[in-house]
Formats: structure tokens, sequence, C-alpha cells
């Protein structure tokens, strides 16, 4: 039983990938281009070891923002506010990070800990609206993401946290001192964030809170269905608040690899669209930690590999093509695997039944 | 009259799995032909393969003496062969000429719909068969019989002769089946033909002219109602003899632990839906709770539960006040919960067997340990109940809704009756179960009640009221307006009761 179910956790995303392959292909063709060929040039060129580095460094952020997803995912709940989450955190850490002088590793943990709360906190507002004043989360945390936005942007103003380094357009915070920063470490001739042990971390606690303790069991029996863990005893609006603050506190986390180990300031120039990403990942990865890795690093690498499809004449948004395509046979592939299973385990119980029938004869 | 129906060898196979084999059937024209059976006998596999839902693998269909071959519900309906569900098909937001029409639209040039005309004739229909549906209507606005009328005008819209209801009394209150009786009999005197599935013996004894058995997917007997009797039907269909309910010891305890006074609860829009209820129930004893459904008999489980908070006055539950405790708090103190929907409250659906072997037990030992959940025990513990419920499963991994209604509750009985509770709150118990199955969950019930527990029995089954209850209560307009002994009074007086007309 165990084996089946690991077989068609894995079946359904390779089978989504392979469709998009085969799509993609067809695009290819239309253009003239000779599919294997680009995916033989992708493969060299996203496997070199220069790019494997910053492909792992990427993988950092999009796991954690694919973990956030996924619990709102098991929820039911669409944390698109990712992106606001994320950059409340990287930007706290950041400033209180710059305003602090501790002991390295306590330094660091102090980083991480605001980072949490400022992702956790800004969540909160989208769950509270959700609990008290049943408004989609999707909606609020949209209107979060701008305000999210626009905040940073007041509170990055020069006479206030920002400062505009010298021969610099882009204001940033103050750096953070050394004492505050990540090491990387060497692999593949490059630097790799050390914060991966931090996203390796969560991905196992994610996965032990999830399926081990009380308060996963709740947790998914409250987005199974609301009514029957209310029926049993859990507190099922505190549970949807706590999740939701849960996710947020992990999208704090997604700009820190590069900001510990990387700028050591936070700016503008901080990458958004981690809450799509992020919800795609959770999706492909089926809500699994490793999944979510798998998927986070395929989206790294197709995203560091498709500058070199421009050598081969074909465009580089190809890749995002595939992306989609991804994600939209993903969700296909998921429900057949879903009603496979129901099938086979009804047939299973109906032959119980006979032999039950039989025995008793 | 001769066979409107004749079904002959029918067999359908799933990898694995029987589901009918050498099924026989004759249908007279005009009568009401009743089909009973456990859960997983068989039944609805017959039902849809006569609606053309299901292609059987071997055997012949006759309708009217003429082979026919069923592909779709289409061909079905073309030889007027119409089907009720069990379930209801209708859209909430449209009228009830428009649930009628919907699908097969009187239309002019194929597109403007003739509503005058489908009204004319949903009118004719209803005068003829006395059914009482107006029209205009929304059907958001309708009570469970009025749908189960519209559901049924909607089948004799399309000219159906041989009408089948899949157990169409599972869903209703007694007086309410009277009606459903009432207007089946009239569609039979009319010259049309029912064929309806249920497992509920009395009321296929009186009703239905014809009695086919059905146990293990096929069809073991057909009986007249005059020359056989309940004991005989429940023994064929499960093929032995019923286990019979222990009467037990009676021990009612002193001590109240369900305690309700003067409580009221209005609803946010200010609608009172209990007012000045008072009840006891003492350890030890089962007390029914009769009432037609929507007296308040779910708001006044979910005040027990903590899951609602009285508006005014106390309920006192094993000594925690019930509005201000968490339903984890009540749980914990010993109180077992049986949901009236099951697949709503009581269940994860889409979880194993195990997962929902936990669910409502996660806050205390043996489930949880500390802040762990104790998968060893929960598997451990769901294989007793499997076994000690004769759930059919083939294991504890298989998710709830891989598993039949009947073996869903069995397992939620057999979850809730688990740690030796002090009350039990249980809801339609055996509401859609079969006769094996209800034996079963009685016995238990019995059981757990000699153990020294109390039991609030809230039950539309007068049966089971009757069979079990220590004492009956009656709700009516969210009070309690009469306790009976179930020794002492008849059914007749009961349903009375029910209805709100004050008894001697």
């Amino acid at each position: 039983m165990k084996k089946d179910r690991i077989f068609w956790g894995t079946v359904a995303p390779l089978a989504a990938v392979v469709s998009s392959l085969f799509l993609v292909s067809i695009i290819l063709i239309l253009r003239g281009a000779n599919p294997i060929t680009i995916f033989q040039v992708m493969i060299s060129y996203g496997f070199e070891p220069r790019n494997l580095v910053s492909e792992l460094n990427q993988t950092v952020s999009y796991y954690l923002a694919g973990v956030a997803a996924a619990i709102g995912f098991k929820m039911l709940l669409f944390n698109i506010g990712i992106d606001g989450q994320y950059r409340m955190g990287a930007f706290f850490g950041a400033v209180v990070g710059a305003a602090v002088s501790l002991p390295p590793v306590l330094h660091v943990l102090l980083i991480v800990i605001t980072a949490m709360l400022a992702g956790g906190l800004w969540a909160a507002i989208a769950g509270y609206l959700k609990v008290r004043r049943g408004v989609s989360e999707v909606i609020s945390n949209i209107m979060l993401n701008f305000i999210a936005a626009a905040i940073i942007a007041f509170l990055l103003g020069e006479d206030l946290l920002g400062i505009l380094p010298e021969g610099s357009q882009n204001v940033q915070t103050r750096p953070i001192p050394l004492s505050g920063q990540m090491p990387t470490f060497k692999l593949f001739d490059g630097e790799i964030y050390s914060f991966i042990f931090v996203a390796i971390f969560v991905g196992i606690a994610y996965w032990i809170m999830l399926n081990k303790t009380v308060f996963g069991f709740n947790l998914r029996a409250t987005g199974l269905s609301f009514r029957a863990a209310r029926s049993s005893g859990v507190n099922a609006p505190g549970m949807i608040f706590i999740t939701t603050v849960l996710s947020g506190a992990i999208a704090g986390l997604v700009g820190l690899g590069t900001l510990l180990s990387d700028t050591h300031s936070y700016s503008m120039a901080f990458p958004s669209g981690f809450a799509f990403t992020g919800l795609s990942l959770a999706l492909l990865g089926r809500n699994h930690p490793v999944g979510i890795f798998f998927a986070a690093f395929l989206w790294s690498f197709l995203e560091r590999a498709a500058p070199v499809l421009e050598y081969e004449g074909v465009p580089p948004e190809i890749v995002i093509v595939m992306q989609g395509t991804i994600v939209l046979a993903i969700v296909v592939a998921y429900e057949v695997v879903a009603r496979i299973n129901l099938r086979q385990q009804q047939r299973a119980v109906g032959k119980a039944n006979v032999e039950l029938v039989k025995e008793s004869k | 009259m001769g066979n409107i129906l004749e079904v002959a060898g029918v067999e359908k196979k799933y990898p694995g799995v029987v589901a009918n084999r050498d099924v026989s059937l004759l249908v007279r024209e005009g009568s009401i032909h009743a089909i009973i059976g456990e859960n997983g006998a068989g039944k609805s596999t017959l039902m849809k393969t006569l609606y053309g839902l299901i292609r059987p693998d071997a055997g012949s269909i006759k309708v009217f003496s003429k082979e026919v071959s069923l592909k779709s519900p289409q061909d079905a309906i073309a030889l007027g062969i119409g089907m009720v569900h069990q379930h209801f098909k209708l859209a909430d937001n449209a009228t009830v000429l428009e649930n009628v029409i919907l699908g097969g639209e009187p239309s002019r040039f194929g597109f403007v719909i003739k509503y005058d005309e489908a009204r004319k004739k949903l009118l004719e229909i209803a005068e003829t068969y006395h059914l009482e549906i107006d029209p205009n209507e929304s059907v958001a606005n309708l009570g469970v019989g009025e749908r189960q009328r519209v559901e049924i005008a909607k089948v004799l819209f399309r000219g159906a002769k041989i009408l089948i209801l899949d157990e169409p009394t599972a869903v209703l209150v007694p007086q309410e089946v009277t009606e459903l009786f009432e207007n089946l009999r009239e569609l039979v005197d009319k010259g049309l033909t029912v064929l309806f599935i249920s497992h509920k013996l009395d009321e296929v004894l009186s009703i239905a002219d014809d009695i086919t058995i059905m146990r293990q997917g096929t069809t073991v007997a057909t009986k007249k109602p005059a020359d056989t009797n309940k004991k005989e039907l429940a023994e064929l269909m499960v093929g032995g003899e019923l286990p019979k309910p222990i009467p037990g010891v009676q021990n009612i305890s002193e001590k109240s632990i369900l305690s309700i006074k003067d409580a009221f609860y209005s609803r946010h829009d200010g609608r009172e839906i209990l007012h000045n209820l008072n009840l006891d129930l003492h350890g030890g004893e089962i007390l029914g709770l009769a009432g037609v459904e929507g007296n308040g008999q779910s708001e006044l489980i979910e005040l027990i539960m903590g899951l609602l908070p009285a508006t005014s006055g106390s309920v006192e539950v094993l000594g925690l006040d019930a509005s201000t405790a968490h339903t984890k708090e009540i749980r914990n103190a010993g109180v077992a919960y049986i949901p009236q929907d099951r697949q709503r409250d009581g269940l994860l659906m889409s979880a194993p067997l195990w997962e929902n072997r936990i669910l409502g037990h996660q806050f205390a030992m043996p489930m949880a340990r500390g802040m762990w959940v104790n998968k060893a025990a929960a598997a451990e513990d769901s294989k007793r109940v499997v076994e000690e419920f004769d759930v059919r499963t083939p294991g504890v991994n298989v998710l709830a809704s891989a598993l039949s209604g009947g073996n869903q509750q069995k397992f939620i009985v057999g979850r809730e009756l688990s740690g030796d509770p002090k009350l039990i709150v249980a809801a339609q118990p055996t509401r859609g179960v079969d006769v094996g199955a209800q034996a079963i969950i009685w016995d238990h019930l019995m059981k757990a009640r000699s153990a020294g527990a109390g039991v609030l029995l809230v039950s539309a089954d007068l049966e089971e009221l009757f069979s079990l209850s220590d004492r009956i209560a009656v709700i009516y307009g969210g009070t309690i307006v009469s306790i009976l002994n179930p020794l002492k009074t008849t059914p007749e007086d009961l349903g009375l009761a029910m209805t709100g007309a004050k008894s001697a």
C-alpha cells in the first residue's frame, strides 16, 4: 500500500513534466527547431558546475516559498500573499540585523526570528480577516502584497531606514555587520548559501509537524473537513488562523539566503513573484517536502538554462510556457490519480466483502 | 395484468468483484415492488442496470415483454423507466417548474422554452396523481418531502411508466413517509408501476405488493407481504438468524450526567430555535429523543457538544458548563458523539480509516502521546473496531470514502464507543444501515448502557426509540413537550406528540 502511494505520487508529476515536454516539442518543431537538440543544449548548460551553484541557491528561496504554500494548501488556503510576507520578512530582518550588534550565531538567529515574525504577522492580517470577517484570503493577500511593497518603499526613504551607497542608484537598508552574516561553502567551484541547511531543516520540521504531531493532525483534519474537525474538538477557526501565520512565517524566510550570504542588505532589487512560484511548486511537489525540493530545483534549472536558448534561435520565454504547461498538466494528473486510487480502494473493499461473505458460509 | 418488467440471469462483474449474478426479477404491471437487502447486496447495481447507467455482462431485460438493451438513461427514459435517486438532483436556485423540465425542455425552434405548455402539463400531472406541488415555488424553499415530490413529478413529466425509487424513505420523517406512500398508491392506482429499494422491513410490509430479497449480489426470493413476516425477511436478507440485542441490566444511577435547565437558543438572525428546554439524563439509561426533524434536535446536540453556546439557561455535561467549555474538554471528559451527518461531521472522507480512528480522540491517550500522534495505537485499535463492528474493509489504510455508508457508520459508532464513554450522544445511529449492522449497533449501545453510560438517542426511527429507550422525550418547537414511558406508549401516541398535539 505504501509502495503504491509512492508509485502514484511519482507517476503524476512525471506524467505532467513529460506531457509538458511533448507540448513544448510541438511548439519547437513548429518554429523549425529540433526539440532534441534544444533539450540537450539546455541540459548540458544547466548542469555546468557554475550554473548548478546558482540553481541551488535559487532552489533555497523557491523551496521555502513552496513549503509556505504547501502549509496553506493543507488548510485549503491559497496563500497568494507569500510575496508580501517574504518582503516584510527580508526587509525587517535586514533592518533589525543592521541595527544591533550581537555575537555571531545569536545575531543570525535574531534576524531569522525577526523575518519569521514579520512574515507571520503580515499574514496574520489576512488570517484575522478570513476567520473573523469571512474575507477570502486570496483577495486580502493580493491587497496586502501591494501594501507591503508600498510600506517598504516608503520606509526605504533616505531620511528613514534607507541609505544610498556611493556610486549606486539603488536605495537599500544599512548593511548587516559580519556577525549577522551567514557563510557560504564551496561546491562545484562556487559559493553555496549555508542557508540551504535552514531550508532542509524547515522541510524536515514541516513533515514531522504535519504527520507526527497532534497539531499537524488537527491542521490536516481542518483542511479536509472543517465541520468534522470542529465536531472532533478542534478549534477549527483558530487552526485556520494559526496555519495562515505559520505559512507567512515560512514565507518570511524566502529572501534570507540572499540577504544573509550575499547582499547583506535589502533593496528594491530583491525579486518578486514568489507567491505564484511557491504555489506552483507546492502543487507540483504535491505538498511533500521531497517533492517540493525536486520541483524547486526543476524551476531553478529551467530558469537558469533559459538564456542559452537564444543562441539556438529560440526565445527563452519557451521556459515559461513549459512551467505553465507543467502546472496545468499536474492539476489534471493528480485528479486522475486520485480517482484511480479511490476506484482501486473501492474495488478492494468490494473484494473484501465478497471474501467475508464466503468465509461466513 | 402481465409482467411489465422481466429480468433474467443478469450478471455484472467488476474486476475481482461480482456485483450482480443470476438476478431474476418479475415485476407485475401496476404493482409496488420492493427490493430489500443489506448494504452491498447489489440492489443499487441492479437499479442502475435497469436505468441504463450500468451495462450488464450477461442476462436479459424485457420491458413490456420485449427484449431491450439499455445503453444510457436516455434509452431507459424512452422506454418509460424513470429513476428517483436517493440524493436528490435538483437545482436549488431554480423553480419547481424549471427543475422539472431541466434537460427535457419543451421548446419552440429548439431554443424558446414553452413555459406555459410545460406548466400546464405539470399541473395536469400534479392533478392526476395528487402530487401537491407549486410550479412557481423556488426549490430552495422546499422541505425534503416536497423535494422528493418534485423528483417524482420530474420523472412523470418525462412519461415514465415504471418508477424506480432508491431508498425513498431514508431521508423522510414518519409523516412524510405516510404521504409518500399515499402518493405511491395513487400512482399505482393510475396504472403506473413502482419499484422501490428499502431496508426498512415495516415499510416494505405495509406498502409493497411484492417483495424481492437480494443477498450477496443475487435475488434469493420473492414474497408477498401476506405470506411473510419481518423475521423471515430479515433472515433472508442476512442469510441466517439475526443477532439479538441483549436486554442488558438496568442500573440507572441517581446522578444525572447531562442536565439542561431552562435553555434557550436563538440564531444570529434572531430566530428562536430552542425555547425553555429542560432535560435530564442519568448514567445507565437510554433517553430517546423523538421529534419531527427541524424542531431543534440538531441545535440541542450542538449545545451539548459545546459547538453552540446557549443564549440563556444552563447546559451541564458531566459537570462541565457546555456553554463555556470547549468541545475538546467535553470530549475529554468522556462524551462520545455520533453525528447525524456522518460524512460531513463524523469523518475525514479522504483520510485513511486509522486517521479517522484518531478523530475526536486526538487530545488524550492512547491516540495521542503528549504532542505526538500515536499511529501504532490508532492502527491497532482501528483493527479492533473493524473486527468488533463488522466493518467490511480490506484494511485500515483504506480511505473512508471507499467504504459504503453503512460501513462508515459502523466505524464511527465503533470509534465513539471506544474508551468507555460516560455519555453517548447518538444522532440517528442506524440511519441508512442494514438490519445486520443495526443489530450490532443496538447491541453495543445496550452494552454501554449496562456498563453505566448514559445515552441520548436522537432518532427518527420509532422502532429504534421503542426498542432501546428507557424514556422517550418528545421535542417540538424547540422544547420538550412530554416524556413518555415506552412500555406504556403506542407508536400512534408518540407520533401524535411529535406533531405537537397535547397528549392526555
